[in-house]
């Protein structure tokens, strides 16, 4: 069994890394991107079913600073 | 069924070796010494040990002209780093190697396991690195490949050097077309470790047990030795799969469980795995010791499952070693490397039989001699020869009108611009004993345990080793002496990457003799002896070689590293010396080569009796407030050098000698000195160096004048700006 | 005085802060991640890449065995000094209030630069002027201090800006943030490296008298 959760800058919070990466596909002429954000996404393998809110805590606790980072966990 | 036959290798003929790179008569040769065809998996590790990556094949023979011998040398060439004395027990072990091809495939990780592969070899030896530099050439920075690649290489250098915390205080970056498909990395580290500390890769004790710490085992750069000891051609990108992905967070730890366990007495020997694996490590181990060892691959740890013997013995996985401990001592050992949350798996022992024998799951796979197959590596003596028709002679070039506007383009040159943008991504100053930050002649940094400073500084002018091989070679010491000597240190040993072409053509072998031949006689002229190197060969790509680049890194020490001289001006009304004679030519010139487009003419006279006397001037110098020395770009140059930090201008006075070009910007081995007066001028005078006063220090412009006529006007502070910044422009 | 410098697995300028902790005249000892005790006067935590800094810079660290002993610690009115990584594991731990990005100009850096003392009502700062300026050199990549509107002006009032960067921001720091500390005045945390700029050697001696300020 696998989950999913993704980490991501809150949309107040600058993301430079995809601001590069904008920029440089702007350069490259595919003027069609409008904006780009770099999140990190984690695969987490389970042994066996594990209930969602254990999920939340490793996400709030660990993986996310809830400060700058917003997460989603989906499965 | 064997267990060697679950593995389905292909069948061992004369095309198998071919293919792993091995020629036909050295397959033959592995036969005599085998008394039997090798099997896959010892082939495969015949011929990672005799790539020219691992085994010097082709440059031994002239290697030995190097000198490598001195009072202060404790170990030189043949160990994992060189190590002299310093101060008393305490010793300096360094070496610099070059990472080339990893990093053309894979800039970034390619750079980064450069740095993280010469580190390894330090610590191996007991020593905890204080100092790390790096000799980058890049083509010219006027497109987006060579940005990408100069990016990638800077950023992998500091991820990795920043992470494991040494600071990485200097280097050089040069930029020059025939790198543009061949760029040079070339690793340099230094560390510090009491003589009686000194630990060898030697694998004795018959029954002691042979253990494996550090990162597991993947498929990661199989063959890689192979692959650095081939030319690039349009398939390389396809052996990307080939690059290995350092971790420089496991390397800081092994480095702390490394020397915590060589506090105790439990270890006898210790190997990094580096290029050829784990390969090199047992056969360099049992080789060393006349001694055997017996590895049970199946208990090596591997990252991913289906490793083959064959993968294990040729990954070359970064962040590993291999360790000789006593027997009975393996629960401390453990205790010591899980205190640094890292594992230590027992693969094997040593045995008396002078084999290296490989077993899985207790049947042997195979067995090969160990010292046999080191000592009776093939030993080229590659036919050499002068190239014909090669013009250098010097087209007739008018001298420009504008020497300003030459200037400021000149100034604009990647190779003599501040390289700010790269050393600023490296933490330079971790460990704080960085007393002469990069951006001079040599950076200098305080030897733990002792009053003394290390001197390093890193150089090679590719276009002189190109027109002038020998000479090239020579006047890499020389340089790098000199830049050694600008800050207050004496030479005291060198260490050297000869990055070349393709040594079976007789052309390039020709250069790399001549140039070895070079260095030689310049460290026995000026008493620096060779105590480690790496040798760099087929550097070339769809045919076209890299200009002959033989770095040379030289370490020198200081009394006392408080009393460093740098390079910049200190005060206004001081007066300003230039030491050597004039340059009279443009020849070979950077000048020539940005300006003008062509790189022709002879290479500057070495003077090597001038250099021991001004390292003599200069050792631990009071009286002299900066130096700098004279190099790309000219006298010019190293004077606007000399006046950017404080903003403190200069007005000289030259005599007219020479063209104007030549004498501004034209190359010749000088140093310039800002002394307070009269007792400089004395010893001068008392050491019989050629010297000339050409003016004084201050105002805001730096004024040259050749006689009477002003020949150079430069607005310090609009020259400053395109120099501080121009790299960094073309990087964004 | 008793300086404690914690090793976290990574930590790299901790013989560095030992060096300048006991030039200043402390009695330096080494403190293990693992340990749960602490019996010091100062608890350092060093620069480096604790555990690699590979999931966020710092967020590892703050689950070390001796973090809660560093809490119990700060909560008495222990002193507490975090310099770089050891900032950002304050700011992860929540000892202090933010968080610190990635640089804006997405590199690391490392220079000498000029820093302006804010305050020198707490006990690290005592010993400089308020608007003194100081050289003291930078080494990172995530330096960028950021936090809401609230905290920002929470930090205003009750003082706890304790250095600003002086003239250029390096790294695009909210309000040039170089150094905060908790509401009580014992806890700091800050980018630039006083340990490198701790004699003459180094170019500058800029941040002894932080170290020296705190023997009282």
């Amino acid at each position: 069994m696998k989950v999913f959760i993704n980490v991501r800058l809150k949309d107040a919070v600058l993301d430079p890394q995809g601001a590069a990466v904008k920029d440089i596909l702007t350069r490259a002429g595919y003027d069609f991107v409008k904006d780009v954000r770099q999140n990190k996404l984690f695969e987490i393998e389970l042994n066996g079913e594990t209930a969602p809110v254990q999920l939340s805590e490793i996400a709030d606790k660990f993986l996310a600073n809830p400060i700058i980072e917003e997460f989603k966990i989906s499965r | 069924m064997s267990v060697y036959d679950t593995f389905n290798y292909p069948a061992v003929n004369p095309e198998t070796a071919c293919s792993m790179g091995l020629s036909v008569s050295e397959f033959r040769l592995a036969e005599k010494i085998l008394g039997r065809t090798p099997n896959y998996v010892e082939l495969g590790c015949i011929s990672a040990m005799w790539s020219e990556h691992c085994s010097y094949k082709s440059s031994k023979l002239h290697l030995r002209k190097l000198p490598t011998k001195g009072e202060n040398v404790v170990f030189g060439p043949g160990e994992n780093a060189g190590v002299i004395l310093a101060d008393g027990d305490i010793c300096l072990c360094f070496k610099i190697e070059s990472h080339n091809h990893p990093s053309f495939i894979e800039p970034f990780h390619g750079a980064a396991t450069g740095v993280g592969g010469i580190l390894r070899d330090v610590f191996t030896m007991g020593a905890r690195p204080i100092a790390a530099m790096n000799s980058l050439r890049f083509g010219e920075l006027n497109n987006a490949k060579t940005v990408s690649i100069m990016r990638g290489v800077v950023s992998g250098i500091a991820h990795y050097g920043n992470c494991f915390g040494v600071p990485t205080v200097g280097g050089e970056a040069v930029f020059h077309e025939s790198y543009a498909k061949n760029p040079l990395v070339n690793a340099f580290a230094l560390g510090v470790v009491r003589e009686k500390s000194i630990f060898t890769a030697a694998a004795s004790g018959a029954g002691n047990p042979v253990i494996y710490i550090g990162s597991k085992t993947g498929r990661d750069g199989i063959h890689g030795a192979t692959m650095a000891s081939g030319e690039f051609g349009k398939s390389s990108i396809e052996k990307r799969p080939n690059t290995q992905i350092g971790d420089p967070f496991k390397e800081k730890l092994l480095l702390e469980a490394c020397l915590e366990l060589m506090q105790t007495d439990a270890l006898v020997g210790i190997q990094d795995m580096g290029a050829a694996g784990l390969t090199s490590s047992a056969f360099e181990m049992a080789g060393r010791a006349g001694s055997g060892v017996v590895l049970e691959l199946d208990k090596v740890p591997v990252r991913e499952s289906g490793l083959t013997p064959y993968e294990i013995m040729l990954s070359e996985s970064q962040e590993r070693m291999l360790l000789v401990a006593k027997k009975g001592r393996e629960a401390e050992v453990q205790a010591i490397v899980q205190k640094w949350d890292l594992d230590a798996s027992i693969i094997g022992r040593v045995t008396d039989d002078g084999l290296v024998r490989l077993l899985w799951h207790g049947e042997e796979t195979a067995s090969v001699p160990a010292a046999p197959l080191s000592d009776a590596a093939p030993v080229y003596d590659r036919p050499y020869k002068k190239p014909e028709g090669f013009d250098t002679a010097l087209p007739d070039i008018a001298v420009p009108k504008d020497l300003n506007s030459v200037f400021y383009r000149l100034i604009a040159s990647p190779t003599i611009a501040s390289k700010r943008w790269i050393y600023e991504q490296y933490d330079h100053m971790v460990l704080a004993a960085t007393a002469v930050l990069p951006g001079g002649d040599a950076a200098v940094v305080k030897i733990p345990g002792s009053k003394k400073g290390v001197a390093l500084s890193s150089d090679c002018i590719g276009r002189y080793c190109y027109l002038s091989p020998r000479k090239g070679g020579a006047l890499a010491v020389a340089e790098s002496a000199r830049n050694a000597a600008a800050v207050g240190a004496r030479p005291a040993a060198l260490t050297n990457c000869l990055n070349y072409g393709n040594p079976e053509k007789p052309e390039i072998m020709y250069q790399l003799v001549e140039g070895i031949e070079g260095i030689a006689e310049a460290a026995i002229a000026l008493n620096v002896p060779v105590v480690s190197g790496n040798v760099s060969l087929y550097n070339e790509t769809e045919g076209e070689a890299i200009f002959p680049t033989p770095v040379i890194s030289m370490v020198g020490l200081l009394n006392d590293a408080e009393k460093h001289i740098t390079s910049y001006f200190k005060r206004e009304g001081s007066t300003v010396i230039a030491i050597g004679d004039f340059p009279n030519r443009i020849d070979a010139s950077h000048y020539l080569e940005f300006i003008h487009r062509t790189v022709k003419g002879e290479a500057p006279e070495v003077k090597l009796n001038f250099h021991k006397t001004l390292i003599d001037f200069m050792a631990d110098a009071e009286d002299v407030l900066s130096a700098h020395d004279l190099s790309d770009g000219g006298l010019a140059v190293a004077l606007f050098e000399m006046t950017i930090k404080n903003r403190i201008g200069l007005s000289a006075e030259l005599i007219p000698s020479a063209r104007a070009d030549a004498l501004l910007f034209g190359e010749s081995p000088m140093m310039i000195i800002e002394a307070e007066g009269e007792n400089t001028i004395a010893r001068l005078e008392k050491f019989g160096l050629p010297y000339k006063i050409i003016g004084k220090t201050g105002g805001d412009t730096l004024t040259i004048k050749a006689g009477r006529e002003i020949i150079l006007n430069i607005e310090i502070e609009k020259a400053a700006v395109i120099y501080e910044k121009i790299i960094t422009e073309l990087m964004s | 005085m008793k300086a404690g410098i914690i090793r976290f697995p990574g930590s790299n300028c901790d013989a560095d802060c030992f060096e300048a902790a006991r030039d200043a005249g402390f009695e330096p000892a080494y403190l293990w991640h693992k340990d749960k005790t602490i019996n010091v006067d100062l608890v350092i935590l060093p620069g480096g890449f604790s555990y690699g800094d590979y999931l966020r810079c710092g967020a590892i660290a703050r689950f070390s065995p001796i973090m809660e002993a560093v809490f119990e610690f700060a909560e008495k009115g222990g002193l507490v000094l975090g310099i770089c990584n050891g900032f950002q594991i304050l700011t992860e731990a929540g000892l202090l209030p933010g968080a610190l990005m990635r640089n804006r100009g997405m590199r690391f850096i490392c220079k000498f630069l000029n820093i302006t003392v804010e305050t020198n009502s707490t006990p690290f700062t005592r010993l400089y002027g308020i608007g003194e300026v100081l050289s003291i050199p930078i080494a990172h990549g995530e330096g960028n201090y950021f936090s809401d509107d609230i905290t920002l002006n929470e930090l205003k009032k009750n003082n706890q800006i304790v250095f600003r960067y002086h003239g250029e921001n390096p790294n695009g720091s909210l309000d040039s943030i170089a150094g905060i500390s908790n509401r009580r005045g014992n806890v700091l945390g800050l980018m630039p490296h006083p340990e490198r700029a701790s004699k003459l050697l180094l170019g500058s001696s800029d941040g002894f008298r932080l170290f020296k300020g705190l023997l009282g």
